[in-house]
């Protein structure tokens, strides 16, 4: 046993210094020098936990079994990182921005922070990575019966169950204390992942040693060792094409979704720029990590005894060969190998569980209020460190009930099967914006579904949970329905199989679901802000709408979750950044996104989401929410429309006004004319009577001249006083001034009276009426009416002067029942340039036959326009010819009730 | 989501950096023809052929160890290069140029 108290007594020092290392490294980045910390290399290094104690043991196992297969677990990781342009470089993008925790965090915030995905997928996660778990305490167990195996050949036991109990807690503890050193997941853990680093170097440092011991010192050299492996059974490359590729693929897809690798890759990412390094640095890596593989399996084959493990040819030659130095190196690499990957994966697994399901239920539990009593901050770290413990246990529950007993390189296979069902909703979820919840949902389940009736159920093993019987015959005795050849699929071996299967089905699903339903408005907006990333990478939130939320309850709040101090700088940050003295900002939608991403770094986005709206009241960003920032959009746009409404309005104003201006203008420039025209036609005959009137008053005349002068006088003075009538007449029908006096008549003896009072009844002039026609009963004001009759006919009287001048009068109707009167002679009528002006004031067609001043037309379309009708010059008749329109004479019943 | 249309030609410099991002997305598709191309070595015949020693039909483990270490050192050598001249400054504007490539081919 004395080899083993060595090697107990090694491995705590390695943890000791493990532990000063992280410490220190802590320590300096507290401090803020220590830019080594931050250098791409150590990124690169702690990706490395890809590489665990199965591929430090267990590759060689894989390679002794199946040759140069095992090389597909690293090349699927090294297609995945020289491909980082694809998917990585968005994933880190999309987990900075989002300050995403986990791959669950991820998933759940992608898909409208859905805790239900979220919840899943931590279950998932914990199922896939439990199995991989018991693996590397199984593989540190082993290691350590090796040695005691070596010390004491005639068969010393060491105690496999205290074994693998005390690394469990030890692993526990070391996890713990530097895993929940601070709550914020999304701050980097500088000591552990240094620590991470540092494990790396020595498993590389330790494989390589031993592979370099092994060529060269076991071996005899390269060219040796090389036909050393042409003589073993490896010496063919005699893999199954399906499962070259199958497995490359499994462990690309793997690569990306298990749980601590996001951890590594997205959370603990510093810059994104370290992943350009990572894009070489690691595949190198893995390369280095795979070189001697082959040729240390083909050299334990031939050196050890038949029926040596083969998983454990890393650790049992050097001790065969008696270099027990290189061998407690070769224990140290597995050993850091197993600790740095369950350290990782329980940090991830327990800030999923946490996150997603104890916060959670802790909330619901402590009722709608999350400003109530209590730390949050001590109920998540102690939710974490609980989980942190449950997950460890549950590693080593499964070590004890499967007895240890499988191949590790089957474990992990089945362990990377079930976490690459994360892929379609991962990858959709990145590049696709229809990804939808329900579909990721539908596909996650579907794709479990089959992994665990495929492979991970009957891998404890015929009959120990699926009967022998399905294995055989299928589920309810259907042949397609067998486990491991499903649909007759027999050609594939089952881990190959079931990834075919589950992730077919799970794609098809998940595609499908998504084209069908509908997602809602969150999931929207995630997908909008996780698939176009690089289009806004700064990050915003959806709308939380202010007013409700009071800030010291989410000082309170914040208080509790991120420490008193942190958070009291970033609301007094945000208080200056608002301009407000004091340290409480307002609650602005801005604000709230800001805290509720420096939350979500704590205890996950669904959770800080969920905490906030609790204060904020409002539990999800619903449909009103949208409506609301809806609402605002339309209010803001409404606004301005209506300003656009008024600015239109005011040009139409303005248009109106220009308008009347120019209208007034016009008028203006009319009454001018109209002044210079009145006292042209009042200074005329004034200009007579004065002239002749001086006449007389001379004397000296002779009776007749004194008589013509008179008359002449009397003449002009009538026609002055006609002309002030019209004026006067038609001043009061402008003005509307006029009052009607509507009477019952006979259009017959209008026209009649018209013909007489015009003069044209003396027989000179030829009239032609129907008399017939002309019975017709107006309600009217007659006296206006025939006074426009009068004006017509005697104008016609005035201009018709022809030798046989002749004028026919035709009543008719139109189809609105006016009555028509047309006035038609046969002179020579109104030259076309002047038909547009004779209704206006003192249009006369003829300067010398003026017989009035002009203005008899227009009185006449004045009386016919307050009568309800009209009057128009008809062109296109032999003479002149001008239509009277009368309206019908109402019923009676309409006149009494007017 | 950007409004400006994306210019149809860009400059010398902002050409090469694109020129680099295309081929950081193919050089994983080469990785993978590289890699799955010892498959083709394997006639159909040797897979079922008997497990011993080389004989001359079947493809030897340290041929195909050989290729593929090799072929795993230029490819990681190749993406070290590209990622190198994918520099810093040029990140700003990755996304933006593959953005106006994409949209503008």
């Amino acid at each position: 046993m004395e080899i083993v108290n060595v090697l107990v007594l090694v491995s705590l020092g390695y943890v000791a210094f493990l532990f000063l290392v992280a410490f220190a490294a802590d320590r300096a980045a507290q401090m803020g020098h220590a830019r080594w910390l931050h250098s791409p290399l150590i990124y690169t290094l702690s990706l490395s936990i890809y590489c665990t104690a199965w591929t430090f043991y267990g590759a060689v196992g894989f390679a002794a079994r199946s040759g140069l297969e095992f090389v597909t677990i690293y090349l699927g990781p090294t297609l995945v990182m020289i491909g980082w342009w694809w998917t990585l470089r968005k994933m880190v993008r999309v987990g900075r921005s989002q300050r995403v925790t986990s791959i669950a965090d991820l998933l759940s915030s992608r898909f409208g922070k859905s805790n239900t995905l979220a919840v899943f997928v931590t279950i998932f996660a914990v199922i896939g990575t439990t199995p991989y778990i018991a693996l590397q305490l199984q593989s540190v167990t082993l290691s350590y019966a090796a040695f005691a195996e070596a010390g004491r050949p005639d068969g010393g036991q060491i105690n496999e169950v205290t074994t693998s109990f005390w690394v469990a807690a030890g692993l526990a503890i070391f996890t713990i204390l530097f895993g929940t050193r601070n709550l914020d997941a999304n701050e980097r853990h500088h000591g552990l992942v240094m620590a991470i680093a540092l494990e790396a170097i020595v498993k590389l440092f330790a494989l390589l040693a031993v592979g370099i011991f092994v060529v060269w010192s076991l071996g005899g050299g390269l060219t040796e060792t090389l036909a050393r492996i042409d003589a073993s059974t490896l010496a063919d490359f005699e893999v199954p094409g399906s499962r070259w590729v199958g497995l490359t693929l499994l462990s690309a897809a793997a690569f990306m979704c298990l749980p601590r690798m996001f951890q590594v890759l997205v959370v603990e990412n510093e810059h994104e720029g370290h992943l350009r390094t990572a894009s070489w640095a690691f595949p190198a890596y893995l390369m280095l990590m795979s070189l001697f593989v082959v040729p240390i399996a083909a050299i334990g084959l031939d050196l050890m005894p038949a029926g040596a493990n083969p998983d454990m040819f890393v650790l049992t030659l050097p001790l065969m060969a008696g270099q027990e130095g290189l061998a407690i190196l070769s224990f140290l690499g597995g050993f850091s190998s197993a600790t740095s990957m369950v350290i990782v994966a329980a940090i991830a697994l327990s800030t999923m569980v946490s996150n997603h399901v104890v916060m959670p239920v802790w909330l619901w539990m402590t009722g709608d209020s999350a400003v109530m009593s209590g730390d949050v901050r001590q109920v998540a770290l102690r939710a974490r460190r609980l989980s942190i413990a449950v997950i460890l246990f549950l590693g080593y529950l499964y070590f004890r009930l499967s007895g240890g007993g499988a191949a590790l390189a089957a474990i992990g296979l089945i362990s990377f099967v079930g976490v690459a069902q994360f892929l379609p909703a991962l990858v959709g979820g990145l590049l696709w914006r229809g990804a939808n919840r329900r579909g990721a949902l539908a596909g996650l389940a579907v794709g479990f579904a089959i992994w665990a009736f495929c492979l991970f159920l009957p891998s404890f093993g015929p009959s120990a949970i699926l009967p022998q019987t399905v294995l055989d015959h299928g589920a309810w005795g259907i042949g397609a329905f067998r486990p491991q050849a499903l649909f007759g699929v027999t050609s594939l071996d089952p881990v190959v199989h079931a990834f075919m299967w589950s992730l077919s089905f799970n794609t098809l699903v998940f595609v499908t679901v998504s084209l069908v339903t509908f997602p809602e408005p969150a999931e929207r907006l995630q997908g909008a802000q996780f698939v176009n990333v690089f289009d806004h990478s700064a990050p915003t939130s959806r709308g939380w709408s202010a007013g409700m939320a009071q800030s010291e309850d989410l000082l309170i709040m914040a208080q509790r979750i991120m420490g008193a101090r942190e958070a009291q700088a970033l609301f007094s940050a945000a208080a200056r950044d608002q301009a407000l003295a004091g340290n409480l900002p307002e609650t602005t939608p801005d604000f709230l996104a800001r805290l509720e991403r420096a939350l979500a770094g704590s205890v996950g986005a669904a959770t800080a989401h969920a905490m906030i709206s609790q204060i904020v009241g409002r539990a999800v960003v619903s449909v009103q929410d949208l409506m609301a920032v809806a609402d605002e959009t339309a209010q803001i746009m409404e606004y301005s429309s209506r300003l656009e409404a008024k600015t239109e309005e005011q040009e139409r104003t303005a248009r109106q006004l220009r308008q009347a201006n120019d209208k007034l203008t016009q008028i203006s420039v009319q009454k001018d004319a109209f002044l210079s025209q009145i006292s042209h036609e009042l200074r005329t005959p004034m200009t007579s009577i004065r002239a002749f009137s001086e006449i007389l008053r001379e004397g000296g005349l002779s009776k007749d001249e004194s008589a013509k002068y008179a008359t002449i006088i009397h003449d002009e003075a009538i026609r002055l006083t006609r002309l002030l009538d019209d004026l006067l007449d038609l001043s009061v029908l402008e003005n509307a001034q006029i009052v009607l006096n509507l009477q019952q008549g006979q259009l017959y003896e209008l026209l009649d009276r018209a013909i007489a009072a015009a003069g044209l009844a003396d027989g000179r002039f030829k009239v032609t009426r129907d008399t017939a026609r002309e019975q017709i009963e107006l309600y009217t004001d007659l006296d206006r009416l025939s006074q426009v009759f009068i004006n017509v006919i005697a104008n016609s009287g005035k201009y018709c002067d022809v030798s046989d001048p002749r004028l026919s009068i035709d009543v008719s109707s139109d189809a609105e029942g006016r009555i028509l009167v047309d006035f038609n002679d046969n002179g020579p009528g109104i030259p076309a340039d002047k038909q547009a002006t004779i209704f206006e004031k003192f249009a006369r067609v003829s300067e010398t036959k003026a017989g009035g001043a002009g203005l008899g037309l227009a009185i006449c379309r004045e009386i016919m326009t307050r009568l309800g009708g009209g009057i128009a010059y008809m062109p296109g008749q032999s003479g002149a010819s001008f239509r009277v329109t009368i309206p019908a004479a109402e019923p009676v019943s309409v006149r009494a009730a007017q | 989501m950007s409004t400006e249309p994306a210019p149809l030609f860009v400059g010398r410099r902002d050409y090469y950096l694109r020129r680099m991002a295309d081929a950081a997305r193919l050089l994983p598709i080469l990785g993978v023809g590289l890699f799955m191309f010892p498959l083709f070595w394997i006639a159909p015949e040797t897979v079922s052929s008997e497990i011993g020693g080389p004989d001359d039909r079947s493809v030897r483990t340290v041929a195909v160890m050989v290729y593929l270490f090799v072929v795993w050192i230029v490819l990681a050598a190749v993406s070290g290069l590209i990622s190198r001249k994918l520099g810093d400054e040029s990140h700003m504007q990755q996304s933006r140029g593959l953005g106006g490539e994409r949209t503008g081919g």
